[in-house]
Formats: structure tokens, sequence, C-alpha cells
């Protein structure tokens, strides 16, 4: 038998390299909160790093990473060095950061936190994992601050999956960071204060806004804002709600209200809610919370890390906002029909959802037909990550962006629960989709080349049976052995 | 439906499912764990006319089952032949899509790999299995998305892959279509016994009364079956995949190489593992977290290597999964002697692509004692019979720090 005395050199061992440089501070996400942390950690005379993904490429905003653009910049976006650029200049911050040592790297999104704890042991430190356009490394730290913001909620209705159907983060990226926005008329999905905001920047912006809907009664947000709203004549369309957007080539052209309306826009913005961008803590395996109040999943304790601004939840104001987006998806899965397109990117349909059934590439016998969440349930709670595996909702590239959230709100309904008695589709490394040749890691230590097996190195086992523990097995052993460290 | 490469069957699926039908019935069957291995030896079993449990700590396919390469040509197996007959017809036998393909191409990028290869295509050859032999212009003609960089390759006109979770689910519901019962949520806490035979199960969801029991628990075989008196050696180890955004459709899917392995799914999208696995401890409720490391990057070159018109493909997705090995690496499928009403399958590295031929064994063993088709002698547990108690250390396989959710 083989016995490699007491070592295993295919085993991950201190394979995983130590960190390219290391900082007494790691800060991810350079909005309000990022920044401030930054620049305090940089007034203690710590060493500094922020990094923030801004500007986005232009193939990623295609693709509604990290918001939900909707095909709505201009080609502006598609400059990288004009993007740096104005990103730069929008945030007077960022130089003050810069002037008082901190480095500061933008185009640069963080991917991954890797440290020791359950299931793995095996790396010479916490690390954070970044890439820009040019390649990716990973950093070390001794203190992490995540200030990742939030991003767009998105509840699907029929039409939504065309150009035209965005977030309003998106929206005030564009607007406000970018000066990409390539709209003109506006219609506004939601009456609280992310939807009045929305309304009121855009105004500002010379974007004409053609309204408000809300499925409630009243303008859900601060009075004051909702004010602000009315006072620039712009209406609120209340107990109403988007039926259909209906568009051509370059996608929407108007609005049909479940009231009849019919509002000429060129684009709609859900604003129904923001969902704190937890990804990285996820990820990560660290703990999250579900707080209504804050925005839905939340980070819990997490040692070595801390959350800063809208990732931590968003300010309490009393408000639900997980109460809230769900008679949304409750209305607007009336609105749909069963055809209506759940996940974008792999083209999965409410119908396909609930009846759990595989992609179009593949046959469905009766047998399969027959199968549905129903049935499913019976054999336990729903799971997303279950239900992402048989219908591919979730799989694609914008990794569920567009669709988790809406998908946990119909299981959740499906199931006759609340919103928290489904699981969480789980995040997992990379969180922003990043080529092969980015991640790659083409700095390997020889370390890691030496050790590489496909599988685990063990010899034995690929040995034909009929050659077990005869002459042929020793030879085939040393042989296949031989070519490792492939 | 049957491969070129292999032997030809002297029986059709068909038939088998044929002949088995009824031989089991009135007999009742608990499984314990709704892995791969447990469902399909469930899915024979109840073929066979038993009546079967399926009890699982969590969902089907959750663990290894649902997290693996997909890959199925283990030729080095004695189930191998068997699996190939097999796998063409699941679907039609299952009612369920499996995603399952035939062939697979094994491509080099270093000489070294390539002098692999080559020896692995003549111990095919060998035992009768055809692989040929490809050039590097040959490789480029049928993977669109290698490089100048392949220097040959091998092609297996046997083997194949097929969707690991969409196959368990396959089994799964094929299994309750029959009758079966799958509880899931449900871990196993203990067993009832009375002379020399396994007379119940305990889970949380109650009291199981069985004639027979199948322990199909991955890494937790060897703390259950601790509590039946019977040693069964297992280190269990953290293995890591990484998946891309589709790419264009290749005319074969089942391309790895380059210490790689994997496949292109039918929805286009490269899911490749390999290199370095990490020995942990195994703890009696499951893993506490299956997380992937840094290694992500490593299993990125090596991919963008493989295939360089790919290199600018996203990668959406990092993922881990646990597997256990015995000391040689090989599976156990095995009777016990007592309780003698028990079967073991722990399958190691393999136990995916073996599957439709695995729960054919185990059914055989569980109804009859002796398996139909292939020897399975050199796969008993007892040839682990006195070895040391430090087997793990002898091996360097024992977990590198203590898990810090000990
Ligand atoms: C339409 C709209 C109008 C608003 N109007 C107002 C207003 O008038 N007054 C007001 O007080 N507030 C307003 N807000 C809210 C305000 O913008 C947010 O509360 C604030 O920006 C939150 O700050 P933050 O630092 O937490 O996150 P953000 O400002 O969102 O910053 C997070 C940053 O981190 C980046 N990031 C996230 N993940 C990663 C990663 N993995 N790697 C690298 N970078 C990453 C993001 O791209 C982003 O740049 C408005 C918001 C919206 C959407
Ligand atoms: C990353 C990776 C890649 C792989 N690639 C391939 C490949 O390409 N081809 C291939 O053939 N194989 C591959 N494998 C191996 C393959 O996945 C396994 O051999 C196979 O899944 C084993 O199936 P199983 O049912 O025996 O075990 P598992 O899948 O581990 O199932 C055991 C089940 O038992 C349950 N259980 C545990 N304890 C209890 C309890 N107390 N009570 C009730 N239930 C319990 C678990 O929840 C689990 O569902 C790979 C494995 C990994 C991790």
């Amino acid at each position: 038998m083989h016995v490699n005395n007491g070592t295993d050199p295919h085993a991950i061992g201190t394979k995983l390299p130590a960190p390219e440089a290391r900082y007494d501070v790691v800060v991810v996400g350079a909005g309000p909160a990022g920044l401030a942390a930054a620049l305090a950690g940089a007034g203690e005379g710590k060493s500094v790093l922020l990094v923030d993904e801004n500007p986005i490429p232009g193939a990623a905003m295609g693709n509604d990473v990290p918001l939900l653009f909707g095909g709505r910049m201009t080609t502006a976006t598609q400059n990288a060095e004009r993007m740096l650029e104005t990103v730069f200049m929008s945030e007077p911050m960022l130089e003050a950061a810069m002037e008082a040592g901190v480095e500061v790297l933008l185009g640069t999104s963080a991917w991954g936190v890797y440290r020791n704890g359950p299931g793995v042991t095996g790396l010479p430190e916490s690390v954070v994992a970044l890439a820009d356009k040019d390649r990716g490394w990973i950093v070390g730290y001794n203190q992490l601050i995540l200030a990742t913001g939030a991003r767009d909620l998105a509840i699907g209705f029929p039409g939504w999956n065309q150009p035209g159907v965005m977030g309003a983060a998106a929206l005030e990226r564009l607007l406000a960071h970018y000066e990409a926005f390539a709209g003109k008329r506006v219609l506004i999905v939601g009456s609280h204060d992310l939807a009045l905001n929305a309304a009121l920047l855009a105004r500002e912006k010379g974007v004409e806004v053609a309204g408000l809907v809300e499925v409630r009664s009243a303008p859900q947000g601060d009075a004051a804002l909702a004010d602000a709203v009315r006072a620039a004549q712009i209406p609120f369309y209340l107990e109403d709600a988007p039926a259909e957007a209906i568009g051509g080539i370059d996608g929407v052209e108007r609005v049909r209200l479940l009231s009849g309306a019919v509002i000429d826009v060129d684009t709609v913005v859900l604003a129904i809610g923001l969902v704190p961008s937890i990804e990285l803590i996820d990820a990560m395996g660290g703990k999250r919370v579900l707080d209504g109040a804050r925005g839905g999943y939340i980070p819990g304790e997490n040692a070595g890390v801390t959350c800063v601004g809208d990732c931590a939840g968003l300010a309490d104001t009393g408000f639900d906002h997980v109460e809230y987006r769900m008679e949304w998806a409750r209305e607007l899965g009336k609105l749909s029909a069963p055809d209506t397109i759940v996940c974008q990117c792999e083209e999965v349909t409410r119908a396909d959802l609930l009846g759990v059934q595989p992609p179009r590439y593949l046959e469905r016998p009766a047998p399969m037909q027959a199968r549905s969440l129903n049935t499913l349930i019976q054999d336990g709670p729903p799971n997303p990550d279950q239900i992402k595996r048989l219908t591919r909702a979730g799989m694609g590239v914008c990794q569920g962006r567009r669709c988790r959230d809406q998908v946990a709100m119909m299981l959740a309904m499906a199931a006759d629960g609340p919103f928290g008695s489904v699981p969480l589709a789980t995040h997992r490394a990379p969180v922003r989709p990043l080529p092969l040749r980015i991640l790659a890691d083409w700095e390997e230590s020889e370390d890691m080349r030496a050790g590489w097996d496909v599988w685990f190195g063990i010899p034995t086992q690929w040995v034909p049976y009929r050659d077990i523990d005869t002459p042929r097995e020793r030879e085939h052993q040393e042989a296949i052995a031989e070519g490792w460290s492939l | 439906m049957t491969y070129v490469g292999m032997p030809t069957p002297s029986e059709t699926p068909q038939e088998t499912m044929a002949k088995i039908a009824g031989t089991a019935a009135k007999m009742k069957v608990v499984i314990v764990g709704g892995g791969v291995s447990g469902l399909s030896a469930g899915w024979w079993l109840a073929r066979s006319g038993a009546s079967v449990t399926v009890l699982d700590k969590g969902i089907v396919g959750w663990e290894a089952s649902g997290r693996n390469g997909g890959g199925a040509s283990h030729y080095q197996s004695p189930l191998f032949e068997e699996e190939q007959r097999m796998w063409p017809h699941m679907d039609a036998l299952l009612g369920y899509p499996t995603e399952h393909q035939q062939e697979r191409l094994v491509i080099a990028v270093t000489p070294k790999q390539l002098n692999q290869y080559h020896y692995l295509a003549k111990m095919n050859n060998d035992m009768g299995y055809r692989v040929d032999l490809l050039t590097g212009d040959q490789v480029r003609a049928m993977v669109p998305l290698a490089g100048d960089n392949c220097l040959g390759g091998m092609h297996y006109r046997f083997g194949g892959h097929a969707n690991p979770q969409r196959s368990v689910q396959a089994y799964a519901w094929a299994l309750q279509d029959l009758g079966g019962r799958i509880y899931q949520h449900s871990p196993v806490t203990g067993f009832e016994t009375e002379g020399g035979k396994v007379v119940a199960v305990h889970a949380t969801s109650g009291r199981h009364e069985c004639d027979a029991v199948v322990v199909a628990a991955g890494p937790q075989i060897q703390a259950l079956m601790a509590k039946l008196g019977v040693e069964v050696p297992l280190a269990a180890a953290r293995a890591e995949m990484i998946v891309t955004e589709p790419a264009p459709m290749m005319p074969i899917g089942g391309v790895d190489g380059n210490g790689l392995y994997g496949r292109q799914t039918l929805r286009g999208n490269l899911a490749y593992g390999g290199g370095p696995h990490e020995w942990l401890e195994t703890f009696e409720a499951g893993p506490p977290a299956r997380p992937s490391s840094p290694l992500t990057r490593n299993l990125a070159r090596r991919v963008a290597e493989l295939f360089p018109k790919a290199a600018h493909l996203n990668v959406i997705r990092s993922w881990a999964g646990i597997v256990e090995n015995t000391p040689d690496g090989r599976p156990i499928i095995d009777r016990m002697k007592a309780p003698e009403n028990v079967t073991v399958i722990t399958m190691s590295g393999v136990g995916f692509g073996l599957s439709p031929a695995s729960g054919h064994a185990v059914r055989d063993l569980v109804v009859d004692g002796q398996c139909s088709f292939t020897d399975l002698a050199k796969l008993s547990l007892s040839r682990f019979d006195g070895i040391g108690a430090d087997w793990r250390e002898q091996r360097g396989w024992q977990p590198q720090k203590a898990d810090l959710a000990a």
C-alpha cells in the first residue's frame, strides 16, 4: 500500500501565497461611508488602502453588474479613461483622502475575502482579493472595513427584460457620478424615500419625470420629500402598478399601468427598494441577519470585519422595507403571465420557476412535467440554491443580481411563509464576474505547480482493477505518479 | 447508444430491469444518505420491488454529489463497464434529464502531460477500451477553444459526463415515482439491533423499521458505522471548482487536461476543478462550511491555459465540496458480516460517474448477498483489517490545523 512518509505533497499545505501587500486598514467602497472610514484610519496614522470598483467596465454594466443599469448608459461609459476622470471629479473627498495619505485605487473591485475558519485552515493569513482591468491580486489587512453600499432590488413584470428598465441606484450612479444617463423621460416605480430622491435627482439633472407609481394608497416616504415631488408637479399614480413595459429595438417606449393609463417614457426606474451589498460577507461565510427595517439581510457580528454605511443596513426610519417589497412582489406577480421572465441571464420564466422545470434545451418527459415547486415543497422547505440548480434561475453572468431577491420572495409566497422562511441563495467568490485571465494567478508559486495534481495524487486510485495486487500495480503507480506535478 | 470503444453488453438495461422486477418485494430497506450513491441504490432497490426509505441530514445531493465535476470515465473501476452500459439509458429509465453526454477528450499543454496521457491511453487500450491519440492540430480541429499551446491529446471513445445536480434530483424523483420515501432534514442518530441485524434506524424524523440498511453517508459513514461497532477508515478533504459564463458549444463538451477535470455544460459554461485539496476533520453533523479558497486563481489560470480562446470569459462562481477517501483511495462497496444486513458504500472521487452501476452493485449485495455482474472482492472493507490507528498521519492526511469550528 502506498504511504507517503507522513507528508502529502498534493495537499494544500503552504501552497496558498502570502499577500502581495499589507495594510493596517483596507476599505472596500469609496462612497461617503468608505471615504469617512479611510480618512479616519489615515488620521490615526495607519496605512490605508481604499478600493472602489468605479468606473465600472462597460461590459459589466451591460450585464447589470453591479447595479441594474438597464442598458441606459451613454457611450461615454465606453471610454474608460474619461470615465475615470469623471468619477474622480464627482467626489472631491477622493482627492482629500489621497492627500491624507490613503492609497486610493479606483476601477478596482474586491471580489473575495478569505480567512481561516470552519472548513479552511490553509491560508497564511486573512486576505482581500482584488482585481482591476489588468490583473487580480490579494492583499492582507489588520482591519477590513466594508463600505459597499446597497444594490438595486429588481422585481419583474411583463416587459421588464428589455433595455430601459433600470434601478434607482444605477440611475443615481449614472446621473450623479458618471454624467452618462441616456434616458430622457422616466417613470419611477415606488414612492418611498428612494423613489422620491430618485425623482428629485432626475429632475435636478434635467430628466423629465413622468410620475411615480405606488401600489399602496399613499406616498410612502418622508412627507417633506413627497411634498417636494408634488411641488415639482410630478404626479403619483396611487394603488397602481406597471402592468407592462412596451418597447421597440431600443427598449422601453411606454408603460401601461394597471389602471389603464399609458405613459410614454424611455425608462422605468425600479425604486421599490435597495438591498444592502452583503456579497463579500456572505461569500466569506460571515454572519448575516434579516432586518426588514434596514433593507433585508444585513451583516451580523463578524470578527475582524467592520461594515459601515448602507451595506451595514439602510437607515432605520421605522419603515418595513421587506413587507413593502413583498406587497409589490405579490402585485407584480399577479400582473405577470406565466411566460414573464424571472431570470434574464438564463431566460427562466415564472412558469418554469414555479414548475421547477429544466431549461428549454433539455427534454421535459411526462414525469418531469408533473413536478413543480409544490411537489418539491412536500420534501421540505424550498431552498433557492436547489431551485437554481434545477431551473438555472440565478446561474447566469449577473450572478443572480437581477433575480435573487425576487426568487426568494416567490419561494416564500409559494411556501406560504414570511420572506425569511426561505434561506437566501448563497453568494460565492468571485462576487464580480471576472475574466479567467484577470483572475488567474500568473505568478503561481513553484510549490503550487510542483504539488498540483488533477485529483488527490493517490496513485493506487487509478490502477485498473484487474491489476490491483499484481506486479503491474507497482508499474502503473510509478508511471502515474511520475506524471504528477502536471 | 453504445460506445464504439467498449465491449458490447450482453443484455440491455431494459432487460435487466425486467429481470430484477419483484425480486425484493416485501423487503424494507432504509438508506442512510441521499447522495448519488444512496439514491441510485434506492432506485435500483425500488425497481426490484423493495419498499425504500432514504434519510438525509439535509437536502438530497447537497454534499459531494451536487458539487462534483460530473465526470463519468472511471476505467479503473470494476463497475466501469456496467456504468457505460447504463448511462446512455438513464434519462429514459429515470424519466428525468441527467444531461449525460458521451466521450471525452484530454488535452496537454506541457510535454510532461502529453507523456502522462499517452501512458493512460495505452493502459486503456490494453484493457480493450479504445483511446485515440491526437496531434495538436487534431485537437484544435475538435476543440475550438484550444490554443497554439496545445501539444496533443487523447480521445476516449467511451466515458462521458452528466450534470450532477440534475442527476441527483433525477434519481430522487424516480425513486419517489416508484413509491420510495425521502426524508430530508432528517439526520440518522442511531441504530436498533436485534439478533445480529439492524431492525430499525433512528432519525430525527422518527424510527424507521427495516429488513436491510445501506449506509451511504459520505464522510459521516465512519461515525455512523462506529455506532455498530464497525471501523471504516476514512479521511475527508475539501476540493474546489470554478465555473465561467457560457462559451460557444464545443462538439465534445467533455474536454479536460492540464491538471484539471471538468466539462463544458450543455448551457456552455466551463466548469473545472483540480489542484491541492485540504484534509479536514469530519464532524458527525456534517461540514460546518464548504468555503472555497484563493485556489480559485490557480484554477482560473489552468483553465485559461487549457482554453486560451476562452481566457476572456468571466468566472461567475467558485465552490467546494467535501469528499472522503479510504487509505488506498478506492471505494468500499461491501456487505458487513455483522450486523449482516448492513451494506456500506463509500466512493471517494469516483462516485458520481459510477453511480448507475454502484446502485446496481448495492442492490445485488442487499438482495442477493453478492454482486451479479462484477467482482468486488478488492473493494471489501476487510482489506483494511488491522490498519494502524495512525494511518492518516502515515500518509500526511491529517488536518493541517485544528478546524476552527471544532
Ligand atoms: C437615487 C438616489 C438618490 C439619493 N439621494 C440622496 C440624498 O439626496 N441625500 C442623502 O443623504 N442620500 C441620498 N441617497 C443615499 C446615498 O446615496 C447613500 O445613502 C450613500 O451613498 C450610502 O453611502 P455608502 O458609502 O454606504 O455607499 P455608496 O455610496 O453606495 O458607496 C459604495 C461604493 O462601494 C462600491 N463597491 C461596492 N462593492 C464593491 C466591491 N466589491 N469592490 C469595490 N467597490 C465596491 C460601490 O460601487 C460604491 O461606489 C440617494 C440614493 C439614491 C440611490
Ligand atoms: C469538487 C469535487 C469534484 C468531484 N468530481 C467528480 C467527478 O468528476 N466524477 C465523479 O465520479 N466523482 C467526482 N467527485 C466525487 C463524487 O462527488 C463522490 O464520489 C460522490 O458524490 C459520492 O456520493 P455519495 O452519495 O457516496 O456521498 P455524498 O454525496 O457525500 O452523500 C452523502 C449523504 O449522506 C448524508 N448524511 C451524512 N450524514 C448523515 C446522517 N447522519 N444521517 C443522514 N444523512 C447523512 C449527507 O447529507 C449526504 O447527502 C467529486 C467530488 C468533489 C467534492
